[in-house]
């Protein structure tokens, strides 16, 4: 079976909403819809308190190419525009609306499927970048922007990214086998942008063959749909890249320096919607586990939907023995401060566990084992990394390979010694980046006086 | 419900169930073995030269942690197994007092002044033995018979290949020896279980191949081409596998994850100067054995195999940093 190499893990995967058929979950009262929910400049707010709205309607603008507009995910009154606790850690700006219960669409928006190939590839994309669909795999890059790569870069493959590699999250496993047919065409719509023909690849993961079988008899020939290697990180996109294709990004280069174009399962779907139906990323699917929910679920909400109402609706926690709350994946996720946040567009889990490593997670002496270089799937040495942060050489590390790093916590992972390997790498890169950026003032005011 | 207490801490939530603890804990038991042969062959002797060794090194780690007043890392294993290998390194009548000072010497000379677990360049147990070797040669160089009631004693295989040359030992039974009836410290008689150790330990991928294959497949080629060249002059590869400390270097010192390379490609050359300058010492220097100089040489190598390691491009062209 095919897969990534080098490194590589592979976690308990804890799959326990794998049989959860996706729940669809009321519009609560409240609706809290952060302006920063993608990669590249926060959007810019539209409306203010005491408007109303209608569902789809624009409540913020994209500022500049790498950003994306957001929608009212219901018809409402704009309750506050403030600052609230975000699934990042930080206060984000969010736009609140109270739900009047019609749930009424803006005109023109959500009409009968069209066939997407009546469509100019500049309509395509512009419906794409006006629905606000970004990444939602959980990088949140602006898909009309992926969707457009520098021209001199010729794209000749698409994949799609089914392979679900962190433990726990299901809803790309449960939309793979209850919309197929949606999905596909997604990919399809996505795959026509392209001036030349693309090879199309679906890549999931071999713990979903549920999935493989569905997809492999929804897909039309043109599309090849593969079974990797249950393998953590195999849904990281360079390491997807690398198992269906055998290319390599070097460090600095993106997918499309090697002539490919990843996009996650969800994001196809809301591409088929946005397209032929004309309707705005306003809702997700995404999983709720963890053994301190008490039931655990698939749930499609509306964005914005906080997670104290979500966990209303999945029956509440089983006890008080619930000690993190993570947002995300257990690997790549973030364990958050308080329950009081929304769902975002990116947001594909919500996990309430108890965490019983807590207590172990003194740093020991790095034991120079070496199992953290046969864990990294970007073939790097972790453990320069940590040792040089610790030591105050924190400059030193872009020639140790420290922007090859995605933090996908594979090294943290093995180690004996319970070092935060993670940690030290997301440090060391603020240190460079705090670097480079006074380097730039300097040179701009070095301009300035000459 | 009731206020609960979500605690935030780094990614990633998951972690393996590894632990240092764990690993030196899985290394004494795959020593067991081959400690338990050697109380089998040497009698009674062997199991309290054990008790001295293991007991004076976790005290004497107990007691450097209470004096620099850090954490306790008596019972992290790592000083349980530095003794076990302290014994395994000395013939089974070593005065009681000298093995306790090569304790001292392994854990607060070649580890706690370096800074403790995780910071030592050298092999530990190996600075204890060539420390005890070279204070007290004739103690450290008169072996034991197995099974001898009486203690009878005598040189080791490779001492009577050294001082008589290839005929004494030209009859010698090596599947005894393999087995571990054969004159020789407690550790290196009983290459087969040794050999099992290592495979529990491959299993758990605690060591990889890559440092115990190029050393003992170097030893091989070297001492089987000398052999053909000379075969009155130099003895069999096939003794030099069962005899001496090969098996316990190559299985268990050499791949001591602390004083060994990091990377596999800097495991291998590890592997290969420690098989070579083994073959050196054992064929043409003064020393019957070398296994013990050749590890603690190719030790001082480890930063700048580590450095070159850093430098080396990956399979995909990665990497290549300074």
């Amino acid at each position: 079976m095919k897969t990534f190499t080098p490194g590589g893990i592979h976690p308990s995967e804890n799959k326990l909403t794998r049989d959860a058929k996706i729940e669809n979950m009321p519009i609560p009262a409240l609706l809290t819809v952060p302006v920063a929910q993608h990669l590249g400049k926060p959007a810019k707010a539209l409306v203010a308190m005491r408007d109303t709205v209608k569902k789809g309607q624009v409540i913020a603008e994209a500022d500049g190419f790498i950003s994306a507009p957001v929608h009212a995910p219901t018809s409402g009154t704009i309750k506050s525009i403030k600052n609230h606790p975000h699934p990042s850690g930080q206060y984000v700006k969010a736009i609140s609306i109270t739900s009047d219960g019609n749930n009424e669409w803006a005109e023109g928006l959500n009409v009968e499927p069209e066939d997407f190939r009546s469509l100019t590839r500049e309509d395509v994309i512009s419906r794409v970048k006006d629905a606000g669909i970004v990444g939602m795999g959980g990088a949140g890059f602006p898909t009309h922007v992926k969707l457009q790569p520098p021209s001199g870069k010729r794209i000749d493959t698409i994949i799609l990214n089914g392979a679900e590699c962190e433990p726990f999250l299901t809803s790309d496993h449960r939309l793979m086998l209850e919309h197929p047919k949606e999905v596909l065409v997604g990919l399809e719509i996505m795959a026509s942008v392209f001036e030349q023909p693309v090879k199309i690849y679906v890549g999931i993961e071999s713990n979903k063959m549920n999935a493989v079988e569905i997809m492999k008899e929804h897909a039309p020939e043109s599309i090849k749909v593969e079974a990797l290697k249950t393998k953590y990180p195999e849904g990281s996109e360079k390491q997807l890249i690398n198992a269906l294709t055998g290319r390599w990004l070097l460090e600095g280069q993106l997918p499309f320096d090697v002539g490919c174009v990843v996009q996650n399962i969800a994001t196809a779907y809301a591409v088929y919607e946005a397209v032929c139906k004309k309707k705005p990323l306003i809702e997700r699917v995404f999983t709720v586990s963890g053994m301190e929910i008490a039931k655990k679920k698939n749930v499609r909400a509306a964005l914005g939907t906080l997670v104290t109402d979500i966990m209303e609706y999945c029956g509440g926690l089983e006890s008080d023995n619930i000690n993190q709350f993570i947002c995300g994946g257990p690997m790549m996720g973030r364990a958050q401060f308080t329950f009081d946040i929304p769902i975002t567009k990116t947001t594909s889990g919500l996990l309430f566990i108890n965490n019983k490593e807590l207590d172990n997670l003194r740093e020991r002496p790095c034991l120079r084992c070496g199992k953290c270089i046969e864990a990294c799937p970007q073939g790097q040495r972790p453990w320069v990394l940590a040792d040089k942060a610790q030591k105050k050489h924190a400059q030193e590390l872009p020639s140790y390979g420290l922007n090859q790093c995605m933090e996908c916590g594979s090294c943290a992972f093995v180690c004996p010694s319970k070092r935060e390997i993670v940690h030290w790498i997301k440090y060391s890169k603020a240190v460079n980046a705090n670097i480079r950026q006074r380097e730039a003032l300097k040179k701009e005011a070095q301009k300035k006086d000459s | 419900m009731a206020t609960v207490e979500l605690k935030v801490s780094y990614p990633p939530y998951n972690r393996s169930k590894d632990s240092i603890e764990r690993i030196m804990y899985t290394v004494a038991l795959a020593l067991a073995p081959a400690t338990l042969a050697s109380i089998y062959y040497f009698g009674l002797r062997a199991l309290w030269l054990n008790v001295v060794a293991i007991g004076s090194c976790m005290f004497f780690e107990w007691l450097v942690n209470k004096i620099r007043r850090v954490q306790a890392t008596a019972w992290d294993g790592s000083a349980l197994v530095t003794g076990m290998l302290v014994a395994m390194n000395v013939p089974s009548d070593l005065p009681f007092w000298m093995t306790a000072l090569g304790s001292f010497v392994a854990i607060v000379v070649a580890k706690q002044l370096f800074g403790g677990l995780g910071f030592n360049i050298f092999n530990p147990a190996l600075v204890a033995r060539v420390f005890l070797l070279i204070s007290f040669p004739a103690a450290m160089t008169s072996w034991p018979k197995p099974f001898s009631v009486d203690m009878e004693t005598g040189a080791s295989p490779l001492g009577i290949l050294k001082t008589e040359g290839v005929a004494a030992v030209a009859n010698m039974d090596l599947w005894a020896a393999f087995a571990g009836n054969m004159q020789g410290s407690i550790g290196e008689t009983s290459a087969l279980l040794l050999l099992l150790g290592g495979v529990v330990l491959l299993i758990k991928r605690y060591i990889t191949w890559h440092i115990p294959l190029s050393f003992i497949l170097t030893m091989f080629l070297f001492t089987g081409l000398f052999f053909l060249i000379d075969s009155d002059k130099y003895a069999s590869p096939y003794f030099h596998m069962v005899t001496g400390g090969l098996m316990l270097g190559a299985i268990f010192m050499a791949t001591d994850m602390v004083t060994s390379p990091l990377s596999k490609r800097g495991q291998i050359v590890f592997g290969v100067g420690c098989g070579l300058l083994t073959g050196v010492i054992r064929l043409f220097g003064s020393f019957p054995e070398g296994v013990s100089f050749a590890i603690l040489i190719m030790n001082a190598f480890v930063p700048l195999l580590d450095r070159w390691d850093l430098a080396s491009r990956g399979r995909h062209g990665e990497g290549g940093a300074s």
